[in-house]
This record gives C-alpha cells, structure tokens and sequence, in this order.
C-alpha cells in the first residue's frame, strides 16, 4: 500500500538516508529500530514531507510521487492522508484536547463542526480521554498529552499512522498508557509505521521489524526471527546491546 | 499658588484636554492601528522567507528604526512638498508614526511568533493544514499573547511621542499647552499641566492593559 523507495537525504553534505526502501501492506504494523542518530526520525519526516528527500520515489495507494519534487498540493494532499504522532507530542497550545483533534478536520478538510466533533468524539473515546476534552495541554500529563495527540493523528481517518519514538520523552510510569493505546489501534486495524525502542512492543505488537544503521536497512524481518536468530552481524550486535543494557535496569535510549 | 494660577490651571485643562481628546487620541489610535497591520505584515513575510519581500522589510525597518522620529516627521511634512508629494498635517503625522510603530512592533510580532515551539507549525501540517492555516489559527495566536506586553509598551509609548506633531503643526495637546503657555507667561505651571494629562492618558491605558492580560491568561 505504501512503497518508499531509494531514498536519499543529506544534511550539511552528511548523508543521513543513504537509499532507505521500505514496503508497507494494509494492516501492517511495522517498527523501525535503530541507534540513536542512524536516520529514524529523519526517514519518517521525508515520508511525511516535514523534510524534503534529496531524490526518492513514493507510491501511496496507487498514487506515485517524486519525494524531491512533489508539489505543494501534492504534499497536502498525501499528508492528509497520513497521520504523524511526535514524540514531543506537539499539541496546539492554544486548543483543548477536543480542538486539537478537530482542527484539522474543520480547517484543512472543510468538515462541519458536528461532524467533527463526533469524529472527535469517538477518537477520544478511543484514547481514553473524552474526560479531559476541556483540558487544555498544559494541563495534561505527557502521557495524557500524547494520547490525545493520537487522537489528533487517527482524526483523519489515516491510511498509515507515523509514530516517531512516541513514548521516549515520557516518564517511565506513563509509558504503558501510550502503548496500550498503540496496541489497540495495531489490534484495530490500523497500519502503523513505529519509530520505537519499546522493544516489547517490537516484538509483541509488530509483524514487522526494521534495523536501521548509518542511513541504510540492514535488516528486517518478523519479529520472532529477528529477536531470536538475527542474520546479520549487526543486528546481533545491537541486539546485545540492548540486552546487556537491560539487565543493567536501564532501559535502552 | 495664587487663584490666578488656580484658574489658569482649571481653565486651561480643558483647553488642553479637548485638543488631547480630538487630537492627540486619534492620531494615537489611527496610527497605531495601521502600524500593527504593517508589523503585522512585515513580521510574516520575514518568518516565511518571502523572497525579495523580505529584503524590502529588512530594509524599511533598518531606515525607520535607525533614524529619529523628528527627522521623519520633517522629511515628510517640509521635504517631501518640494518633490511634489504635499501632505497635510495630520495624515503626514498618521503615516510617520504608524510607519514607525509598524518597524518596531514588526520586530516584537516576529520574535513571538519565533518563541512559539515549530513543531506546532509541524503538527499542522501534519493535520492536513496549509501554512497559512497554522499560522493564522495556531502560531499567531499564541503569538499575539506574547507579544501583547510589549506591544502595549509601544501604544503607551506612541502617547507621548505624539507630542512630536507639534513640531509640524498638529495641533495636539502639547501644541496647545505650549501656545498657552507663551500668552499667560506660565511655562511651568502649563507645561507641568500638560505632562499631568499624559499621564492621565498613560496610567488608564496601563490599568486597560492590566486587566486585558488577566483576561488573556483566564484563557
Ligand atoms: N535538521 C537537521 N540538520 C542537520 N542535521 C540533522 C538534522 N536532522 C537530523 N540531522 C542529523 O542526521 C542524523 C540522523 O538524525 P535522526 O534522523 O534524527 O536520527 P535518529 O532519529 O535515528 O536518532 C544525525 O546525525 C543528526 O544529527
Ligand atoms: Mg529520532
């Protein structure tokens, strides 16, 4: 459904994606893992056109674009039909959690305000947080916050949700909030594109699992493969890493 | 203080205050008011990058901030009639002033808008919206409440600086005092009245900024 392919981007002559391919199906949940600085983010923000790709081919659901040179309406309109969820959550300040969510479908889809706000309604609802509609984000825990950030994000009706390590700026007892929201839309449903070092999470949630390094895949694969018989060195490596990180009680950053 | 000096005071207050209220509070009004559509404007062609635009915005606030207000008002009211533009006193006083408060507001407007997080310009995006979309109903309010205290400082201060369009025969109130002042032979009493009623002017316009923060935070 979507297929990103060859993407390159370079920052300040530094090559941060050096041809990264991905391959999306309906219904996929798919989490990217990697060391910090090896271009999660910034393959994400390509995607979602926040930052523009040097060259890169991408085909949503049977509409093919140049991810160099697609053009302001083109970009509208796939983002319209993506969500994105940041892991600094991102939330419109000035809006309650219900404004928040609704924003986008009043203003960028030209929706009524009832539709809206039961579109709202039901994707609040779904975060657990039609309670806190009123609240305003700096009222809101960072994990309250995030919630409703993807509510905002599944407002749309998105054929694919981004999430860019959306529990990483978290509290560690408010983790589980998030994720339990993030296994019930991949339960759903719901295609997701997952930037994460949840590793339980990766392996529990995900039919999919990518290893990102240096700008370039390096493996990927379903999850029990990968956690249990890695191929490549690499992923070894990472993977013991991690572990060893683990067992020292600090969870991988 | 003799009575005579009690009746000039009394009489010339309202002498004074009448000019302030038909003069001084326009010029105040007008002027700022169109200075906050041009800061307005130059703040965003600024934080949008507008090509060429820009440079025009860099460039007009460079000559009005960098220049004294009473050079601007004489180019325009004496010097510009010799290349053939003629303005009257008061629209001459309107379009130097609010061209200065558009310079220095302008910068105030960009700085707040800057102060606000970019990743809400990006969950805008993200949401489907243009960037003028965000702009307008997420980055400039928030925006707007920053800069609200300085630009109520610069209100206050056009106020006074309004007493500048004496010098190019704006009758406003210092205008007034002044000229009362040369007939009664009472330059302190007059002029010390005349910066009484500034004051005036000044302290209700501190208690109505007071009281409109306090509304903008209950928000
Ligand atoms: N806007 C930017 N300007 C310059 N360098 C950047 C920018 N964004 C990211 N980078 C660099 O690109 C590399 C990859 O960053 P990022 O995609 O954020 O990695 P990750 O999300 O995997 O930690 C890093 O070296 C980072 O410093
Ligand atoms: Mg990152």
């Amino acid at each position: 459904m979507l297929d990103v392919e060859k993407v390159h981007k370079k920052f300040d002559g530094q090559e941060v994606l050096s041809g990264v391919s991905l391959h999306v199906d309906k219904g996929d949940v798919i989490t990217i893992l990697g060391p910090s600085g090896s271009g999660k983010t910034t393959l994400l923000r390509c995607i979602s056109f926040l930052e523009r790709a040097d060259s890169g081919w991408m085909d949503f659901a049977g509409t093919g674009v140049d991810m160099h040179r697609a053009g302001k309406n083109q970009v509208l309109a796939l983002r319209r039909r993506m969500g994105f969820v940041f892991q600094s959550y991102n939330l419109f300040a000035n809006k309650t959690a219900l404004k928040n969510v609704t924003e986008g479908l009043i203003v960028a889809r030209g929706m009524n305000r009832k539709t809206a706000a039961e579109i709202a309604e039901s994707c609040l609802q779904r975060v657990g947080m039609w309670e806190k509609r009123d609240s305003y984000p700096h009222q809101l825990s960072g994990g309250q916050q995030q919630r409703v950030a993807i509510a905002r994000a599944i407002a749309g009706d998105p054929e694919v949700v981004l999430f860019d390590e959306p529990t990483s700026a978290l509290d560690p007892e408010l983790v589980g909030e998030v994720l339990q929201v993030m296994r019930s839309l991949a339960r759903d449903g719901m295609t997701m594109l997952v930037v994460t070092h949840e590793m339980r999470f990766a392996r529990q949630a995900a039919n999919k699992v990518i290893l990102i390094d240096g700008g370039r895949i390096v493996e990927e694969g379903r999850p029990q493969e990968f956690f249990v018989s890695p191929r490549t060195e690499r992923a070894r490596q990472f993977l013991d890493l991690l572990g060893r990180e683990t067992e020292g009680g600090n969870a991988a950053q | 203080m003799n009575d005579r000096i009690l009746n000039l005071l009394k009489d010339s207050f309202v002498q004074i205050l009448l000019p302030g209220l038909e003069m001084t509070v326009p010029l105040t009004v007008i002027s700022f008011s169109l200075g906050l559509l041009i800061a307005l404007g130059t703040a965003l062609v600024q934080v949008a990058n507008v090509k060429v635009v820009r440079q025009l915005a860099r460039f007009y606030v460079w000559i009005f901030r960098g220049t004294p207000m009473l050079v601007q008002l004489y180019v325009v009211f004496y010097g510009l009639p010799k290349v053939g533009l003629i303005l009257n006193a008061f629209p001459a006083a309107v379009v130097v002033f609010s061209l200065n408060t558009g310079a220095y507001a302008s910068e105030t407007i960009r700085a707040a808008i800057l102060s606000v997080p970019v990743g809400q310009m990006e969950a805008g995006y993200c949401s489907g919206m243009t960037y003028m979309q965000t702009m307008r109903r997420i980055i400039l309010p928030q925006a707007m409440r920053t800069a609200f205290p300085p630009l109520s400082n610069s209100l206050i201060g056009l106020v006074k600086d309004t007493s500048l369009a004496s010098n190019i025969t704006v009758v406003e109130m210092f205008l007034t005092a002044q000229r009362i002042a040369s007939r009664t032979y009472e330059p302190f009493w007059m002029y010390l009245e005349v910066g009484f009623i500034y004051l005036i002017f000044c302290t209700a316009l501190t208690y109505l900024q007071r009281w409109l923060e306090k509304k903008l935070e209950r928000k």
